[in-house]
Order: structure tokens, then C-alpha cells, then sequence
């Protein structure tokens, strides 16, 4: 069986090929691709831009991904595409797109929750069998663990996703959104030594984030990283330098300011995620979403999962980062015990919790 | 978990005799029971060992923190008159670490601790689960009798059903108190279980029957097979909340609801025999102090929300 998958729920826009085989041999990526609405430093991405840039790609992408698999559309059994969550603009652009092939190639549809669209795909690639599921990305932060055919959210922010929170730290410093602004986040707080105090919020399962991001934000403003200027300084030696005052106080760099963050965060998803492992009494951890590729975040889930005798999963940026081969995953998977989504139900929706999904493919 | 990592005890408390036991083992502290100063004066200690996937300046800010804000609440409550473990030493450092640069390695031994008084008795969702299995076994014992004879045994039933429910309402009504107790001493408990809250016997009680059973020997087996009246003393006693890891500081009516309401939903999953009698619980805890009602009105709000909001993508 061969699926396409079109994935579209932010600022990427994704589309995949995969084949199931009749044998029960592995499954196959036949195609992957991805083409990304990139915001200018110092601003997001804006919903009407990225629907946008996903109508202007989607044909293209389509095109390309089934010349990659070297799929004719006869062979083609389902197309499935993102129904949430997501931001609405660009949701709807893909779900137009998706019904239009489904008419042209008189194929049928498959809606698929983005959310768990990302555990299937990091469970295919790692092989991960029961593991409890950290799902870090901009949108997005939840951890999750399988049971009696739901993926139940155990613990979930209480505001603001933490890519979400890293990304506008990047905004702040008007580091560049190319390629991602999280993995520059990443790359500048691999210079940083100096950790200053930031809030730290965990309330039994769940956190929050954006009284982070506003103590952060507040810093940069106090030592003037937000400036316009001050975009460039973050690579030179102005930028990594601390610089000691007289009365003993030292400024910290806006790499600090982000090693800072990144460390403060992680800990305290490494601690619900721990909580989580205790409570359930599992000892695998999967991580997903963009945000699960830092690596730091994976060296401090792997230092806590290897305490606990377990072992930690996680993914490369191809299938991490929102990609349209998860949706063809998770899609045929529901394929294959039956479901399908009739053209006149074919909607998308901002809000759709992980736990709605009735999980039939698993015992 | 048998290949799970176990840090090693402070250095202080590796020579004690007899060596402290691991009671419990949560994702973050250890708990141990272990004796103060004498060896039969029983005591708990808790430790939470240090984290190394966290920065350390941020472990040993967070362990700092996080026992002191638990000693602090303790010391509060028990100064107020709540029943709750009394604090006997504490250290937030951990003790081998001499803030030595190079021992970096070596600071993942032992990690901040909290020694508190032992409280001996059985915890009331140990109490509730007993009595939820002497409940059914009462009722199945009834059973053949009332289709036999229904005139005879309903007024009968109906005095073993009221002592029985004044019994629960009374443990009920002293849970209340406790709570209402606390809330009124400017303190959240945070994680408010029936594993956190002990039913301990009352001292001079327990000279008097020192020969009679103890409470936390009665297994679950034995009083299936033991329906007597001995079980009837089982909800005799003084309530005293118990693991203040969670706990916190306020006097906002939100807080304290959403308290009650963690409460509220652990006895409806734990013990849903108990659910008709939580009302016993409130009306208690209203009495307790001015606020109250107040609480209870917010009690409500918190129900109606739940706990999660539909997630935004």
C-alpha cells in the first residue's frame, strides 16, 4: 500500500510517499521533501504568508516527491493530509490541496492528527515499542504515554509551547530565522558558559513557559541585545565575551542569555518527562517535534533515562521537523483498519487534542 | 527497576545501625526510614539526590529550594498546631560536597536531605481500601439473608449501615478538619492523595491496647477473613498530612480549591465507594476556618473547568 502525506500545519509544508508492503516486510520512505516559509530576523511567521507559501509549493512539491518515489499516481492507494492542529491559514491551504487530488485521482482521503502523525513517524525510524513520548516542538509541548488505544497526555504547558519560547528569544535578539531560529538558538548557547537565573516552572506534570521567556526577554533588553543593531554582534568575539565590571557584577553575553535558556527549559522538560516515567513505570523515551532535535535537549534526556536504566529515542531533523512522511505513516496505518474521511468531512481545525484520536492500529 | 541507578546515602548516614531502608523511590526523592538519635526513635529522611542532567548550579539552586520550601512549610504548620512530621535536621548541599571545583564528579553523592519524625499508622487510602473490602464482603454476607427475609433484616442492615457510614463520615470529617487546618495556617499541600494523609493512632489510645493488634499489621487478607469488630477501631485516630514536596505558600482562595479538587478526584479514583460521604469532608472543612466557604465556592468553579484547555496548534 502507498500513502502520500501532506503536511502543512506551520511554516513547513511537507510531502511524503510511503509504502506499507503486502508482505509484511518494512515499511518504506519512498520520497520526503520539505520547503519552508523562512520570516525575515526580528519577525514569525504570520499565518496569511505561510498559507500563502504553501499554495504557491504545494503542486511542486507534490510533483516532485512522486517523481523521487518513482510512484505513478495509479499506484497511489490514499492521500492523507494534516486535519490539526495547527494554524489555521495554512491548514486549509493543504486540506484544499488534498481534496483537489483526492477528486482529480478519484483517491481517497485519510485526516490525520498532526500530533500523533509525529509519534508513529519516531516510532517507525527508532523502534521504540511502548515509550513515553516527549513531543517538543513550536506549537507544541506534551508528554504523552500510550494506553488502551488513546496517546494520553500526562503532562502539557500551561501557556506557551517552548519552541514557541525559543523561537521569540530569537526574535528578540533578531538572530536569523534561516534555517530554523531554534537551531540558532542552539548553535550561539554552545558559546555560553554563563548560567543566570531564570524561572523555573513546573507544576507536578505540566509547565509553563512564558514567564521564561519575559524574565529572558527582560534581561536582553537590560544589557541591549534587542537592539537593531545588535543582530550582527551575536557572531563576534562582542558577542561571546563577558565583560567584567568594576563592582564585581559580570554582564553576560546574549550566547549566556541563550545557554541560560536552553538549560533551564530542557530541565524542566527532563524533569515531567521523568515524573512521567515514574509514574507509568516506563523506561523508554521518545523524543519528537523540531524542538527534539537539539542535542542538547537528547543528552539530557539520555543522562537521566540512563539512571533510570532505560534508554532514550530520538530523530534527525528529517523526520523531527514537521515533514509530510509522518502524515503518510500515521495515515495508512489508520488506512489500514478502515478509516477514511469522506470529501464532505475532509475540514482541518485549529484545536485537536492527541487524545481524540482513537488509536486502533495498536493492542 | 533493578538496573536503575541508586545514588548512595549522605556520608552521615552510611554508618548508621541499623542502616537506613528504602521505603520509596519517586521520580524525584528517595525515602528512607532510619532512627534519630537513639535507635529506637524511628524517623524518615528524604533525599533528593542531585540531577547530572542539570546544570549544577541550577541542581543545587532547585534542591536548595526545594527542601528548605518544604522544611519552611512543616516548621509553619507545625507551629500553627497541625499535625504534620516535625522537622529534625536538614541540609541542602548534600554532605560531601566541601565546594570543592575538582570533586565535580563526586557531587552526584549523596544531595540534599530532610530528616523528619516518623509517623507511624496506616495511610488512609490503605484505611479506605480495607474498608472498601470489608464493605463488600458485609454486603455479600447480607445478601441471601435479605432475599430470604426482607422485613426482618432491612431495619438491621440499616443500623450496620449507619454505624458504618458514621464511621467513614467521621474519618471524613477529620481529613476536613486537617485540611482546612492547613489552608488556614497559609499553606498548599500541592499533591493532596490519600497516600499523603496517615491515620495515627492516638498516643494515650495506644498505651491502653498495646497488646492488641497493630493497625498496619492487619493486611488486606486478614480482614477479608477477620470481619470483626476489631476492624471497627481502624478509623479511630488523628489525621497528619504527610510529604510536603509539592507544597506551597498562599492564602488564594484558587489555590486552596484547586487543593480540595485534587483531593476530590483522588478519592473518586481510588475509592469510589467513598464518593457519596466527600460532602462530610467539605462541610468540615468549611467549618474550620472563615474563609472557607469562599473556597468551596471557588471548589466549584475549578470543577467546572477541569484541567486542561483544548491545545491551540
Amino acid at each position: 500500500m502507498i500513502a502520500i502525506g501532506l503536511e502543512g500545519s506551520a511554516n513547513k509544508l511537507g510531502v511524503g510517499v510511503m509504502r506499507h508492503p503486502d508482505d509484511d516486510s518494512p515499511a518504506q520512505v519512498l520520497s520526503n521533501i520539505r520547503h519552508t516559509f523562512v520570516s525575515p530576523p526580528g519577525e514569525g511567521f504570520l499565518p496569511k504568508d505561510t498559507a500563502r507559501h504553501h499554495r504557491a509549493w504545494v503542486v511542486k512539491l507534490v510533483k516532485q516527491a512522486l517523481k523521487e518515489a518513482k510512484v505513478d499516481v495509479e499506484e497511489v492507494d490514499c492521500i492523507c493530509y494534516t486535519k490539526g492542529p495547527g494554524m489555521g491559514a495554512p491548514l486549509q491551504s493543504v486540506a484544499v490541496a488534498a481534496r483537489m487530488l483526492s477528486l482529480l485521482w478519484g483517491k481517497e482521503l485519510v485526516g490525520v492528527n498532526h500530533c500523533v502523525g509525529h509519534i508513529e513517524m519516531g516510532r517507525y525510524i527508532t523502534g521504540a515499542t511502548n515509550p513515553i513520548v516527549l513531543y517538543v516542538s513550536g506549537g507544541n509541548t506534551q508528554v504523552i504515554a500510550y494506553s488502551s488505544q488513546r496517546y494520553r497526555i500526562f503532562g502539557e504547558t500551561l501557556d506557551i509551547a517552548v519552541g514557541n519560547c525559543l523561537d521569540r528569544f530569537a526574535r528578540t535578539l533578531r538572530i536569523s530565522n534561516d534555517p530554523a531560529p531554534g537551531y540558532n538558538i542552539e548553535q550561539l548557547a554552545k558559546k555560553g558558559k554563563l548560567l543566570v537565573d531564570l524561572p523555573y516552572t513546573v507544576k507536578g506534570m505540566d509547565c509553563s513557559f512564558s514567564g521564561i521567556l519575559s524574565a529572558v526577554d527582560a534581561l536582553a533588553a537590560l544589557w541591549g541585545f534587542d537592539k537593531e543593531d545588535a543582530a550582527n554582534d551575536h557572531d563576534d568575539a562582542k558577542g561571546v565575551e563577558q565583560t567584567h565590571h568594576a563592582d564585581g557584577t559580570v554582564k553576560p553575553t546574549s550566547a549566556d542569555l541563550c545557554f541560560s535558556l536552553q538549560e533551564t527549559v530542557f530541565a524542566m522538560l527532563v524533569e515531567i518527562t521523568e515524573r512521567a516515567m515514574a509514574h507509568v513505570g516506563s523506561k523508554e523515551v521518545l523524543i519528537v517535534g523540531g524542538v527534539g532535535c537539539n542535542e542538547r535537549l537528547q543528552e539530557m534526556m539520555g543522562i537521566m533515562a540512563r539512571d533510570r536504566g532505560g534508554s532514550v529515542h530520538a530523530t534527525d531533523e528529517r523526520f523531527c521537523i514537521d515533514n509530510g512522511i509522518m502524515i503518510a505513516q500515521a495515515g495508512l496505518l489508520a488506512y489500514k483498519t478502515g478509516l477514511r474521511t469522506p470529501l464532505e468531512e475532509s475540514t482541518c481545525t485549529q484545536r485537536f487534542r492527541t487524545d481524540d484520536v482513537l488509536v486502533r492500529w495498536r493492542d | 527497576m533493578e538496573s536503575a541507578h541508586i545514588p548512595p546515602l549522605p556520608s552521615i548516614f552510611m554508618h548508621t545501625n541499623p542502616s537506613p531502608t528504602l521505603i520509596a523511590q519517586g521520580a524525584e526523592a528517595h525515602l528512607y526510614k532510619t532512627s534519630f538519635l537513639t535507635p529506637s526513635t524511628p524517623a524518615a529522611l528524604k533525599i533528593r539526590p542531585s540531577k547530572p542532567y542539570r546544570h549544577p548550579i541550577l541542581d543545587r539552586r532547585l534542591s536548595r529550594q526545594r527542601i528548605l520550601h518544604e522544611a519552611r512549610c512543616l516548621v509553619k504548620l507545625m507551629r500553627e498546631g497541625v499535625l504534620v512530621p516535625g522537622v529534625l535536621a536538614l541540609d541542602w548541599e548534600g554532605s560531601n560536597n566541601n565546594n570543592n571545583e575538582n570533586d565535580a564528579g563526586n557531587q552526584q553523592t549523596g544531595g540534599a536531605w530532610l530528616l523528619m519524625e516518623w509517623i507511624e499508622g496506616p495511610s488512609v487510602r490503605l484505611v479506605l481500601e480495607k474498608w472498601e473490602v470489608w464493605m463488600k464482603r458485609r454486603l455479600q454476607l447480607l445478601q441471601p439473608l435479605e432475599s430470604g427475609s426482607p422485613k426482618r433484616t432491612e431495619p438491621l442492615k440499616c443500623v450496620e449501615e449507619q454505624e458504618e457510614e458514621e464511621r467513614v463520615r467521621d474519618l471524613m470529617r477529620k481529613i476536613g478538619y486537617a485540611v482546612g487546618s492547613m489552608h488556614k495556617a497559609g499553606v498548599i499541600h500541592g499533591d493532596l492523595t490519600t497516600s499523603n494523609i496517615i491515620l495515627r493512632k492516638n498516643a494515650i489510645k495506644d498505651r491502653e491496647n498495646n497488646n492488641s493488634e497493630r493497625l498496619d499489621d492487619i493486611t488486606i487478607a486478614d480482614s477479608v477473613t477477620a470481619v470483626g469488630d476489631e476492624e471497627l477501631q481502624a478509623m479511630d485516630g488523628e489525621i497528619v498530612l504527610i510529604d510536603f514536596g509539592l507544597a506551597g505558600q498562599s492564602t488564594q482562595e484558587e489555590d486552596r480549591a484547586v487543593d480540595l479538587y485534587v483531593l476530590e478526584r483522588a478519592f473518586g479514583s481510588a475509592h469510589p465507594r467513598t464518593e457519596g460521604y466527600f460532602g462530610a469532608l467539605l462541610q468540615a472543612y468549611r467549618e474550620s476556618f472563615k474563609g472557607a466557604p469562599n473556597v468551596l465556592r471557588k471548589l466549584e468553579e475549578v470543577r467546572m473547568r477541569g484541567r486542561k484547555r483544548s491545545m491551540v496548534g
